[in-house]
């Protein structure tokens, strides 16, 4: 067995794997929370249907893209392998267990990560697979006067089936052409249902991350007296709270504020 | 009871040996002194089995005064029973109230064996020690106290980790019955003094090495070895622990080679 495999196969380099793919994931959520701040502008959607279009055109964010979906197929893989590992360590529990010091967070990770894996898979076919594999969602025109700063905007019929997006100035008139996600996004969150769902998988986020993110540094070693308060302030606040309120202010924004 | 004696019933995990399955027998203890040590109470208990020609309740136990790392017993759904930073063998009955029924059952994990009743075997831990858990010194002339400087706050650091008694309890709390805590406070005991150095990154990867072998489960860092410990071992340890064996795996030249042990 090579080295680096001996490393990866032990409990600890598993555990690194688990807490570097966490860790990468982390940081994609402040890039998706960022950009997804468009969809509060009162703009009918125009910059926020710029954004998806940028997303899913620009070549270097699409081989990140593909880095996180691995990512997050890691990350759910080597937590089931490490379970099962967990499991099989005691294979006879106990009759008794009291109440323990250790928080509901960290003793339930399997569990709020599994809800977060079916949220995946229902958000990334609400609007990923939507977006990128179907004509279900329509084009959008947005002319904008570059004289008065003026947006007026209408729905657009492609000619080419293959169209996907164009950007061009007619007589002091840009002419913008994406698809509209933003309408998805409002006929979705016009659905009870699915404000609930994504209010409750913002919640389970936001558990498996005050126990997540400051877990993932002490696996990977980097503990130190210092610096740890602040990894447990930055998990706590940002990480559990800032950044599940700020999704989950989408839903509800979108189901009572803005119904489009 | 007028003189402050209780009666409790005990519901205690029976087992002949790892190979037969085992079950709960409830016993009642009676007239038992506030005062006596939870071990006491189990020795009133099988005097009186033996009395009635039953087989004693098998336990471990040997200096009874919480510095050997032999008692063990997950009493109530606690290893080492309610109270923090003690060993079962310190743990009095007066912690119990009069007519209260205790479960006592063995560490469970696969790593520990059952041997008899509430008797495990735990010499995975000492497989573990045996990787790695050592400082080599040459023989010769008895080096001079103190000849190597050691700062307070590392040796008070090393000297803390270094309390563990290696009785399991952080396995027997562990959801994931994991050894990490117990493996990391004899990692960093050596690791962080001077006379620890030279074999710190070769131990860490055989004393990992080992635990995994031996089937331990996987830390979660949810802290529930911590408070259990009698020792009271922190986390921190398990920290330190990842922190030298992923240095010494991905950045360092040290090798360990696999038939080393096992």
């Amino acid at each position: 067995m090579s080295e680096f495999k001996q490393t990866f196969n032990s409990s600890l380099g598993k555990k690194l794997i688990m807490a570097l793919t966490g860790l990468f994931l982390c940081t994609f959520l402040i890039v998706h929370l960022g950009g997804n701040l468009l969809l509060f502008s009162k703009d009918n959607g125009f910059g926020f249907n710029v954004y998806a279009n940028f997303l899913t055109h620009f070549p270097p964010i699409e081989v990140v893209a593909y880095i996180l979906y691995l990512a997050i197929l890691v990350h759910a893989l080597y937590a089931i392998i490490l379970t099962i590992k967990n499991r099989k360590a005691r294979p006879v529990g106990y009759a008794v267990q009291a109440k323990s010091d250790a928080t509901w967070s960290s003793k339930n990770m399997g569990l709020l990560g599994s809800i977060l894996f079916v949220f995946l898979v229902i958000h990334m076919g609400d609007f990923w697979f939507k977006y990128k594999y179907t004509n279900e969602v329509n084009f959008k025109e947005y002319r904008t006067d570059l004289a008065t700063g003026q947006t007026t905007e209408s729905t657009y019929t492609p000619a080419a089936a293959d169209f996907s997006h164009s950007v061009s100035t007619e007589n002091n008139v840009e002419i913008v052409r994406v698809k509209d996600l933003h309408a998805r996004v409002v006929k979705t969150f016009s659905n009870i249902w699915y404000v609930l769902i994504y209010v409750i998988a913002m919640g389970a986020l936001s558990f498996h991350l005050l126990h997540g993110f400051q877990s993932a540094f002490r696996t990977a070693g980097w503990v130190h007296r210092k610096y740890t308060p602040i990894v447990y302030g930055i998990g706590c606040w940002v990480f559990a709270v800032i950044i599940p309120l700020g999704f989950a202010a989408m839903p509800v924004y979108y189901y009572f504020v803005n119904r489009g | 009871m007028s003189n402050g004696n209780m009666n409790l019933t005990l519901k205690v995990w029976r087992q002949k040996n790892a190979q037969t399955a085992g079950k709960f027998v409830t016993y009642k203890a009676e007239n038992i002194s506030p005062d006596m040590s939870f071990l006491e109470m189990l020795d009133v208990v099988n005097e009186s089995l033996t009395l009635k020609g039953d087989e004693p309740i098998n336990f471990d136990h040997d200096c009874r005064e919480g510095i050997c790392g032999m008692c063990s017993l997950y009493i109530n759904g606690h290893p080492h029973g309610p109270k923090r930073g003690i060993t079962t063998c310190q743990l009095h009955m007066r912690t119990f109230h009069d007519g209260e029924t205790i479960t006592i059952e063995p560490w469970r994990a696969a790593a520990f064996p059952i041997v008899k009743d509430l008797a495990v075997d735990r010499a995975a831990f000492d497989r573990i020690q045996q990787a790695g858990g050592y400082v080599s010194v040459n023989t010769g002339g008895v080096p001079d106290g103190n000849a190597i400087a050691i700062p307070k706050v590392i040796a008070d650091e090393a000297f803390n980790s270094a309390t563990c008694i290696g009785c399991g309890a952080c396995v027997a709390a562990c959801k994931n019955a994991s050894a990490m805590l117990f493996v990391s406070a004899k990692i960093t005991q050596l690791g962080l003094l001077p006379q620890g150095q030279p074999e710190r990154y070769r131990r860490a990867q055989s004393m990992v090495a080992q635990m995994d072998e031996e089937g331990f489960g996987n830390c979660t860092n949810t802290g529930a070895c911590e408070a259990e410990c009698p020792k009271e071992i922190k986390l921190t340890n398990i920290a330190r622990m990842n922190n030298d064996y992923l240095s010494a795996k991905l950045f360092r030249e040290e090798e360990i080679h696999e038939e080393q042990h096992g």
